[in-house]
Order: structure tokens, then sequence, then C-alpha cells
């Protein structure tokens, strides 16, 4: 592991791009000019903004800006900027502007920016007073968008790894472990398990043969990219995160889990781990003590169900990625046996800001309960879409309506899906509740990891829960009867009401169904998946029944082209792949 | 010898040692749960959820199988609730793939047919998934049927955990979940099969067969393999 071989810069900002401001190293290097910067160019190199050619982008504004001849002009790389609906993004910071769609038809041109940035005509829009940004708190996303997500000198820069060199340098474990208890802090991939219990247990059970820290980046919900950004964005929050929770649990080995689907958020963690590495943050005698953690990346297979903590361990020990019945919990037997801290990415990205500015900053946002703020992944049928950050509490309303824009022109808000296929929809009535673990789970649906889907008049809720309930029979991992056959049964029955052939006694049949697996399903996945069911018929039984009774879809969406009781035609979609054993998911 | 716990398990007070599982203390005292992918002697996997049990004091069900006791626990193992998922699953199971109990080796000693005579299952009320699946019948002496496999993994656990050939899997997820051997390989080919047939005796179902059986031919086959031992009663 030469800290060299990544393509990623090591070197200080000061070594970089040597020379006349216009030379760069390699085309994925930062433009840094010699003198002092007057303006930056912060290009978004996340997912969202390179799939619209911002790493393109980022190589011709260096090239533009070296030709123009001006020298104050930094053209940096960073990472997600929240507003992902409308890029590629560009932001100033010093003048506070964001220019949007970047090179794009119908955006920004890229000689405007230019002209912008060379101080000929300011152009771009004030990012302060728009209410997209105006109404976030970031927390988890503070340097998002802002360092370099390949330079652990640029982490270290802006205020990085203070919180780890308190925590190794300044407290005990224990008290390591007492602020994140009294900070509020809880788990961020979906069940609110307090953070600060969790790291107790670890941290009480017995580990003779050591200990592990392992964060759960295997985000899978359809619609949600929050961890994915987060590693995209700043991949050395996490890392800090992880081993302050690896010095407060008493760990020396950690792993994270990540989805093979995301490819720039692996490079940059493995590249982030190298350079941690190399600067002392990682790896033996930490910061100058004795505290050492060795952190290593996995890769999962495409499996959802490896987001599931047992499910997750047994894929990371080269084992089938199938759940295993709790007790005994992850804390007290994970991996190879040894007590295991298993976080999700956001909820790791929390702690340095809990241990660096004490536990009252994280518990003084949000609500008596649900402490901090929560990243969502806001997308569908709102006008702005992208990641956010806001404080727990904030009224669903405010999130659809001033953070997304609200809708359309002409379209009708119906309801948010918030939780992916364990979660549900909440309809127009509630959109005045507050955003918070518990007012979530009454509504009978979930916080979730951070998927929030818009959806419209144009979305039709029977054909909503049968997408979730075909991304869960996908999904189920096929171990316990219920969710295998279950949720293969559920979605006959949802497949019937979409092409108009159910019955009544086939609606109450679903229910039934649904309360079954529900309860007798082994692991998170089969127990949730009946709830994008339950909470669809809760507040949109009469569109069930439009189906069911009528045989029409108020929304249009349905193909309706059964003959109403007769058996459904199109089995070939259940049947589709079952003849041949496949080679491909959990293993 | 670990510690000692009493419970009460359908208003009987049971005594136990803290390391048997609530099944294994209901059986001791006569108290019958069905159960279809537990076999005494293999590890417990808690996956067909037959054995599931009410605890007095939780909302939630739990699978007796993979349960340890404890002090005071109060145990339900019949109720309307419990007969009504018991029998759901026994539907589902008997629904998921093709079992024709008539041309099967295993009637009258199948335990599948033997939960639903038991539940009381005396029709289907979900449709039937008919899956196209294969039957593998390259080994000599064993066949493989998967439209009778109820994908218990029991075959799979005493390749691996008596036998220790682990020539068994499953592969797929799923729908697509299939018992294979070798990592998808025909039996017939199997590098690692041992031809003991532990697998055969264990199958709770005619999936895995011997050659030359007809109809409801093996009868009566447990106690399956008498070196079987409960590990955590040992």
């Amino acid at each position: 592991m030469t800290p060299g071989e990544d393509d990623a810069p090591v070197v200080p900002a000061a070594g970089r791009a040597p020379g006349s401001a216009g030379r760069v190293r390699r085309h994925t290097d930062p433009l840094v000019p010699e003198g002092p910067v007057r303006v930056s160019a912060n290009v978004c190199q996340a997912a969202g903004c390179m799939s619209m050619g911002s790493d393109r982008l980022f190589a011709d504004l260096k090239e533009d800006v070296v030709a123009s001849g001006a020298t104050d002009v930094a053209v940096r790389r960073v990472g997600c900027l929240g507003l992902c609906s409308a890029g590629p993004l560009v932001e100033v910071p010093e003048q506070g502007r964001l220019f949007e769609k970047v090179g794009a038809a119908g955006g920004t041109s890229l000689a405007e920016l230019l002209g912008s940035l060379t101080g000929e005509a300011p152009g771009g829009r004030e990012v302060a007073d728009d209410p997209f940004f105006a109404r976030q708190v970031k927390v988890v996303l503070e340097r998002s968008g802002k360092v370099d997500p390949e330079d652990v000198e640029d982490y270290v820069a802006s205020g990085g790894y203070e919180a780890l060199a308190k925590a190794v340098t300044m407290m005990s474990p224990d008290e390591v472990t007492d602020e994140v208890v009294r900070s509020g802090l809880r788990g961020r991939g979906g069940a609110g398990y307090p953070t600060g219990l969790k790291w107790r247990t670890v941290a009480k059970a017995p580990g003779e043969g050591g200990k592990y820290v392992v964060c759960n980046a295997d985000e899978g919900d359809p619609g949600a990219f929050m961890d994915r950004s987060v590693l995209e964005s700043c991949p050395q929050q996490v890392l800090e995160g992880m081993a302050i929770a690896a010095y407060a649990v008493g760990a020396s080995r950690g792993y994270v889990y990540a989805r093979a689907e995301y490819p720039l958020a692996v490079k940059r963690l493995q590249s982030a781990i190298r350079q941690a590495e190399a600067s002392g943050h990682l790896g033996r005698d930490i910061l100058g003590t004795r505290f050492e953690l060795h952190i290593e990346v996995r890769i999962g297979a495409g499996a959802f169900v490896c987001g599931e903590e047992t499910a997750l361990l047994a894929s990371i020990q080269g084992g089938r990625g199938t759940p295993r019945p709790r007790p005994p919990y992850p804390a007290s037997a994970g991996l190879w046996g040894c007590p295991t801290l298993i976080n999700n990415v956001e909820t790791f990205a929390n702690v340095p800001s809990v241990i660096s500015r004490g536990s009252g900053y994280l518990a003084g946002t949000g609500t008596e309960r649900s402490k901090g703020t929560k990243v969502f992944a806001l997308t569908g049928a709102v006008v702005r879409t992208g990641l956010i950050e806001v404080p727990m509490g904030l009224r669903l309303r405010d999130i659809v309506f001033d953070i997304g824009g609200g809708l359309a022109p002409g379209r009708r808000f119906k309801a948010v899906q918030t939780g992916g296929p364990s979660g549900g929809c909440i309809p127009e009535d509630l959109l005045d509740m507050s955003v918070d673990y518990e007012t979530l789970s009454q509504a009978g649906s979930i916080m979730g990891s951070g998927g929030m889907i818009v959806m419209d008049d144009t979305s039709c809720m029977v054909d909503v829960a049968r997408y979730f309930m075909d991304f869960c029979r996908e999904e189920s991992c096929g171990k316990c009867l219920p969710c295998r056959v279950g949720t293969q049964q559920m979605y006959r029955l949802l497949d019937r009401m979409c092409h108009g052939t159910a019955t009544m006694a086939q609606l109450e049949e679903l229910e039934g169904l649904a309360g079954m697996v529900r309860a007798t399903s082994l692991c998170g996945l089969g127990q949730g998946a009946p709830n994008p069911v339950f909470s669809t018929l809760r507040y949109f039984r009469d569109e069930y029944l439009a189906h069911v009774q009528d045989h029409r879809c108020p929304a249009g969406v349905c193909p309706m082209d059964g003959t109403p009781g007769a058996p459904v035609p199109p089995e070939g979609a259940l049947m589709a792949g079952t003849g041949a054993a496949s080679t491909g998911g959990a293993r | 010898m670990s510690e000692v716990r009493t419970l009460v398990i359908d208003g009987h007070d049971v005594a136990a040692t803290a390391d048997q599982t609530v099944l294994s203390a209901a059986r001791e005292n006569g108290i019958h749960i069905p159960t279809l992918c537990h076999l005494q002697g293999l590890s417990d996997i808690g996956a067909c959820r037959l054995c599931m049990v009410e605890l007095e004091g939780s909302p939630r069900l739990v699978a007796s199988c993979v349960t340890r006791v404890e002090e005071g626990m109060r145990v339900t193992t019949v109720s309307e609730r419990l007969n009504a998922y018991r029998r759901r699953v026994v539907e589902m199971f008997f629904l998921e793939r093709n079992h024709v109990c008539a041309v099967c080796v295993a009637n009258g000693s199948c335990e599948l047919q033997g939960a639903a005579r038991d539940l009381g299952l005396d029709h289907f009320e979900l449709a039937p998934l008919h899956p196209e699946v294969a039957v593998d019948a390259t080994h000599e002496r064993f066949v493989l049927d998967q439209n009778r496999c109820i994908l218990c993994s029991r075959c799979v656990r005493v390749c691996a955990e008596v036998e220790g050939a682990h020539t068994w899997d499953i592969q797929g997820r799923g729908a697509d979940a299939r018992l294979v051997s070798d990592l998808g390989t025909p039996w017939g080919s199997s590098t690692t099969c041992t031809s003991c047939g532990k697998c055969v005796q264990v199958c709770p179902t005619g999936a895995l067969f011997e050659k030359g059986r007809s109809v409801a031919e093996p009868k009566a086959r447990r106690p399956y393999l008498p070196y079987l031992v409960d590990h955590s009663r040992a």
C-alpha cells in the first residue's frame, strides 16, 4: 500500500501544481494558483453530477481558466453540492453563488461561468436566500461540497481529525462513549437504536479475541443515495467516526461493507483509507498514541439483504449473505464470534462533531427523542431533487414545498414514501407532521435510512405497493419461508389488482398474508416487507377498492387488462428466471 | 453443567438447563411443537418458522428452536393465531413447488404431509406458484427432485456438520433459491459427495430419495441417524 499508487494526490497542498498556475500534473488534480486565490470554482464530482459530465467540465474549466490568463482563480474538485436535479453544479463559495446545469442545454454556459469567475459579469444565483439551502442544517454534510473528497490534507485543513485527536489524547474510551450517549444520537440506518447504548454494550462485552467496528454502507433502498453521497463527498469523516468508535469500544480492526454498485464511493473510500494511513490517522500508532485501527473495504455482491446486520457479517466472513436469528446480537457475538459494533455511514459521520463540539451540539438540534439532523435523498415529483440535511422535527410540508420547491405546475401532491421497501406512504393529511423517528412510525412508515420519494397524482398507490413487493420478492434471501414465499404470494395478489382481476376476497387475503409475513419472518426484510401494503391500505384504501370493485385505476397507471375474476395471463413475470439456478446475488 | 431454569410452557412447570432451547425443553416434557427445518443433532437455523411460539409480555413471536429458555418465561405453543400461521406456513410450502403426493416416494412418511395432517390443513386458499424446476438423477444411487424440496437445508447441514463433506448448499435467492451440489454441478459428477446417503435420510420430504424406490415405499425413517445427538444436551 504505497501512497503514490493512487491517482489522488497525497502530497501537501503546497506541493501541488508546481511552477506556473497553468501546470496541472493529472487531469483529476485541482487547479490551484501559486498566489492568493480570489475566487474558486468548486466543481461537484459526486456521481450525480459526474453522470451529467461534471468530470469533463472540471477538465474543460481548468483549461479555460488557464487560457484566460487568470492567476487568482482556483478550480477545485468537491463532493455533492446537494441540488442534484440541477447538475452539473459549480459553486463559487467566495461569492456565495451557485451555477446550475453548467455546460448543459438550458443551463449556464462555460463562457458565462468563466466570465463570472474572472470578474466580468457575476452570474449564477445567490445560495444564501435560496430555500433549498436556507432550511437545511449541515452536520453530516458539513464538508460535502467544500472539501476535496480525495485529499486527506484538505479534510485536515477543514478541521478534520480534530475530534479523533481530542478523543485519543484527551479522553478515555468511557468518556467518549458517555459523550455519545449524552448527545442522544440514534442509528441513522433506519431503526433508530441509541448509538451510545450500542457502543457501551460493545465496550462492556468481553473481547479477548479482539473486537471489530463495521460500517454498514450497503445502502439499497430504491431512491436512496445518502450514504453514497457521504462516502463520495467526505469519506474521511466516516473513517474518523469509525476510528473514534473503535477507540471507545476497544476495537483494532474495522470493515466498511459497501455496495459494488457504488464504484466511485468505493474508490474514494479506498483512497481515503490509504491516505489516512499515510498521514497517521489510521493504522498503527494513530496520532502518536498506542491506539491502532486497520480498516478494510468489503464489497457486496448485490444482495439487498446484506444491509441486515447479521447477513452483512456473514458476507464479510465470506459466507452466504443470509440473516441469522438474534440473539446473540453482533454486539456480543459478531464477526468470527467477537463483539462487533455496526453503525451506518451517516451515524459514523455524525460522531466527529459530537466529540469535537461536545454532545450539546447535536442534542441542541432536533426533537425530544430524535436529536440532531437527518440526511434525506429527496426524489420524485418535486421540482428540486437532491441530497438534503434537515433538523429532526422539521415539518414534512417544509421539506416537500420549501426545500423541494413543491410539485410541477398542474400536479397534485399525493404521498411521500419514506423508509424504502420496509417503509410506508404518508398522505397529504399528514403533511404537517414532524419528521422524527416516533412520528413517522406512528404514521405507519419508518425513518429508514433516508430515502424520501414524493409522489403526485400520476402515481397509483396499488402500483407503488406492487413495485415494493416486487423488490422484496426479488431481494428475499430465501432462507425463511414467510418472506421467500409470502412476498411472492402478495406480489401475485397485487399484480391481479393491477390487472383488474382481483376479488374482494383476495383483497382480504392480501391483508391476512401481510399480517402473517410481518409476524413470522426471520429478519427485518421480511418483517418490513408488508409495510408498503399496510400503509397504502391505511391511507389509500379507496384506490384498492377502485381497482378491485370498479376495475378501474384512478391514476390511469395500471393496465387493468384482465377479465375480472379470471386468472391473470401474464404469469411470465413471476415465472421468469425460476427455471435456471441463479448464480448471482447473496453468496 | 449449566444452570437450571424454570419456566412455564402451556401451563406446565418445566425445568431446563440454561443452554436448552424452548423447543427442546418442550419436547422433553412431551409438549409437541411442529417443526420442519429442525433436526436434533444439527445446528438450528430458524428458517421454517413452524415452531414459532408466543412469549408472555412480548408482542413478537419467536422461533422456539433458536430461543434459549429463560427463568420465569411463560410460553404458549398452541393458540388460534399460531395455528392459523402454521397452517399458512405449511400451505405455502405445498404451493411453492410442485408437490404431488400421489407419485411421491415419501407419501405417508413425509413430514410436510404430516404437518398438514396435524394442523388440519385440508385445502389451499392461495394459488400454486408452479415453478419449473429440475430433477437431478445423475447420481448413481440417489435422486434430487427440486419439485419436492422445501429448502429446509437439513441435507446441507448434515453433509457439512456430520459427514464433513459440504457437498450441498443453497444457491440463488428468493424464488430462485435452489439446493445445489458442488457449486451447481450435477450431483453425479460431484467430487465431494461420499455417497453416504445421510442427506437422503434426513430429507423431510421426497426431494432426496434412493433410486429404485417406488411410491410411498420408504416408511418410518425416524429416528434418522442413530448417532445424531443434540450437541447442546451432550
